[in-house]
């Protein structure tokens, strides 16, 4: 059956690796954003790759009001829909203590923007018997950390909407996979100190795929994220409020 | 957009730098970039010595934009973002009936790169130069884009054509695509057994791709054997991808010493059965033989290496017989030597290819080898040849006017395109190519 993906921060360069991933099996792919000159770019792109359809829509996590558009068009889509979220801002944690109002951008970047949009794709899904969800979180949002729990915590909220979210599609034939990145090598962390085992873009790309492919519900890419992420929630509280990881 | 410090070399590994480097993945960021502070453009840093290097300065890495703009199926132009490496654009096109028609020795080398080397391949003596297949290439002098054409801005581009990145940075391309058969090659391979037959053989192949592997330890009378391998691209259907190799870690530095190497060298020339054999293969094997095996530069060890490549007129041939006859007796040389026959297309003042031959061999980078090609460099000025930018790191400021007879032409241009000399790269100022010494 033909597929489509709307892929939600389309800018990104984990975006971008993962929709030249999908045109090359052929599928449709909506690329969602802000940026359109760039989008423009990553369309001719895919659509050299091998997209069956390369289209640019209008997303701004902050502007519901400009996403019944997408479901119009989304609608008009014959076949499965898809959806990846690859959307999130990480203000630096000191900006938002010099101002907390920073935290509602984050949340809403984060986690309810895009999750009011999923809200509206959930029927479309259901509707057509079949259809994935993929939503990338962070590893950030397993446990809140003096750097960036604000970050944590938008992402924490958004893990948890899309766990009630594969419960939810499940029944009725869609699934849902969350993606949960340790580092990768984006803008957001080149040059930043302290970073290690730094992943691909291409490499993020290609697991989710398989785990979409393989109906997986929860991944951590690269994999080893999972082990250190075991030991980092299994510190008791009185130790790790002590700690600066 | 952060800058990140960074210690980093040229493929040979035998020069560093240590640079702050942005990587912009959108158009939108390079521009912003380039209008706050103009740094010289640096892609997959496969030019061999430190033609991307910027010690003590900035850098841009355009790797992350590597994408297509647009494809023609009707003329076979692509458009593509400076980034982008040319393997690639080979791997997609080429199942279309549409390849790149210079593909340099490795795939991983940028578009960018190419032009601003203005690159050779198997085929230089049918197709000419990269540069000579490009129809327009955006330019950004600061955050302003340029569009250059061979005819409306003939003098910017040819300076900006095999310039280094010297009059600005590289943001997209348009390329002129060549139809063919399919994405497979039918290669021929046949043992050559001196330096006579050798230069016969290379004079009378009609295939449009070829190359001579030489076996740069053979002395006497076996001095200039190799293997021709020559090539046609055909249709077929490609076997599954064999997975790439890693070399993980560097090499000791006897792994490519003289009786290692001598010995490899023989049982590479006697793999090809003396009659010679006929193979069809992917492209991407006869095209790109090295890219099989990911960092094969820690072959050489830490010290890293060299590569001496030059090319000299016609008649000069006994020219480069002394040198490859020096090369055989120094005992320095590794296994790979490669001769070819070049035609003499070329699209920018500082190009490489004459019409001629062209020797490249490669060198552990010990003090012995540095002499040697110190000698071999000579030689190549006295033949009336000259050396590649993209492989040297060793010469010095006094040979290159020579060489390069249209080098006045390129300083005049890149002098208006770049007058605060923003973009001056660690090999502009060893061999002062911008005569600001």
């Amino acid at each position: 059956m033909n597929e489509a993906w709307i892929i939600l921060g389309a800018t990104s360069s984990m975006a971008r690796a993962f929709a030249r991933t999908v045109a090359a099996r052929g599928d449709a792919v909506f690329l969602a954003g802000r940026d359109l000159e760039d989008l423009n770019a990553t369309r001719h792109d895919c659509t050299a790759h091998g997209a069956r359809l390369a289209e640019v829509v209008t997303f701004d996590a902050r502007k519901p009001e400009g996403f019944a558009a997408i479901i119009d068009r989304l609608e008009r889509e014959d076949g499965l829909i898809n959806a990846v979220v690859f959307v999130g801002s990480m203000p630096e944690q000191s900006a938002i203590d010099a101002d907390p109002g920073l935290i509602d951008g984050t949340v809403t970047d984060s986690f309810t923007g895009p999750a009011r949009l999923l809200q509206m794709i959930a029927p479309l899904i259901e509707a057509r018997g079949g259809g994935t969800v993929v939503g990338v979180g962070s590893v950030a949002g397993d446990r809140g950390r003096i750097g960036n729990y604000v970050y944590g915590a938008a992402k924490a909220g958004f893990h948890t909407y899309l766990s009630g979210l594969r419960n939810r599609l499940t029944r009725s034939g869609g699934h849902v996979v969350t993606v949960k990145p340790g580092f990768v090598d984006t803008a957001m962390t080149w040059g930043i100190e302290g970073m290690f085992l730094v992943a691909a873009p291409q490499k993020v790309a290609e697991d989710i795929l398989k785990a979409v492919e393989k109906k997986r519900n929860v991944i951590y890419t690269p994999f080893f994220w999972r082990y250190i992420m075991l030991i980092i929630r299994s510190i008791p509280e009185p130790i790790f409020k002590k700690m600066s990881i | 957009m952060r800058w990140k410090k960074t210690d980093y070399t040229g493929w040979g590994r035998a020069l560093h730098a240590s640079a702050e480097i942005a990587r912009p993945e959108r158009l939108s960021a390079l521009k912003a970039l380039l209008a706050d502070a103009p740094a010289p453009a640096i892609g997959q840093l496969r030019s061999y010595g430190d033609a991307a290097l910027n010690t003590g300065g900035r850098a841009i890495d355009m790797t992350r934009l590597d994408r297509i703009l647009g494809f023609d199926a009707e003329t076979g132009v692509v458009e593509v973002e400076a980034g982008a490496k040319i393997g690639d654009l080979g791997r997609i096109f080429a199942a279309r009936g549409w390849i790149p028609p210079v593909m340099p020795g490795t795939g991983f080398a940028t578009v960018g790169g190419c032009i601003a080397n203005d690159v050779h391949g198997k085929n230089h003596h049918v197709v000419g130069s990269f540069g000579q297949h490009v129809t327009e290439i955006t330019l950004l002098q600061g955050d302003k884009p340029r569009k250059l054409t061979p005819d409306k801005t003939k003098v910017l581009f040819k300076a900006t054509v095999g310039g280094l990145g010297q009059t600005g940075v590289i943001a997209s391309a348009k390329i002129q695509l060549m139809p063919c058969k399919g994405d497979m090659m039918v290669l021929t391979e046949r043992r050559v057994d001196g330096w006579e037959e050798f230069l016969s053989v290379l004079e009378n192949s009609r295939a449009d791709y070829n190359v001579g592997w030489i076996d740069a330890t053979a002395k006497g009378v076996n001095l200039g054997r190799g293997i021709l391998e020559e090539g046609e691209i055909t249709s077929g259907v490609s076997p599954t991808k064999g997975k790439a190799r890693d070399v993980p870690f560097n090499a000791p530095h006897w792994a490519l010493s003289a009786p290692v190497v001598r010995m490899f060298n023989e049982v590479y020339f006697r793999r090809v059965p003396a009659g010679g054999r006929t193979t069809v293969k992917p492209i991407s094997a006869p095209f790109f033989p090295l890219d099989a095996i990911h960092n094969w530069n820690r072959l050489y060890g830490k010290r890293g290496f060299h590569q001496f490549q030059c090319v000299v007129p016609m008649d000069q041939a006994p020219a480069l017989r002394q040198m490859l006859d020096l090369i055989a007796n120094s005992g320095l040389a590794s296994p790979l030597a490669v001769l070819k026959r070049m035609g003499d297309g070329r699209a920018g003042y500082m190009s490489f290819p004459m019409e001629g031959y062209t020797l490249a061999v490669d060198f552990p980078n010990r003090s012995g080898a540095r002499v040697l090609i110190g000698n071999l460099e000579r030689m190549t000025e006295d033949a009336g040849g000259r050396i590649y930018f993209a492989k040297d790191a060793l010469s010095g400021p006094d040979r290159v006017a020579t060489m390069y007879p249209e080098h006045g032409d390129w300083l005049k241009a890149v002098a208006k395109a770049d007058p605060d000399g923003a973009m001056i790269t660690d090999l502009v100022r060893r061999l002062n190519l911008r005569n600001t010494k």
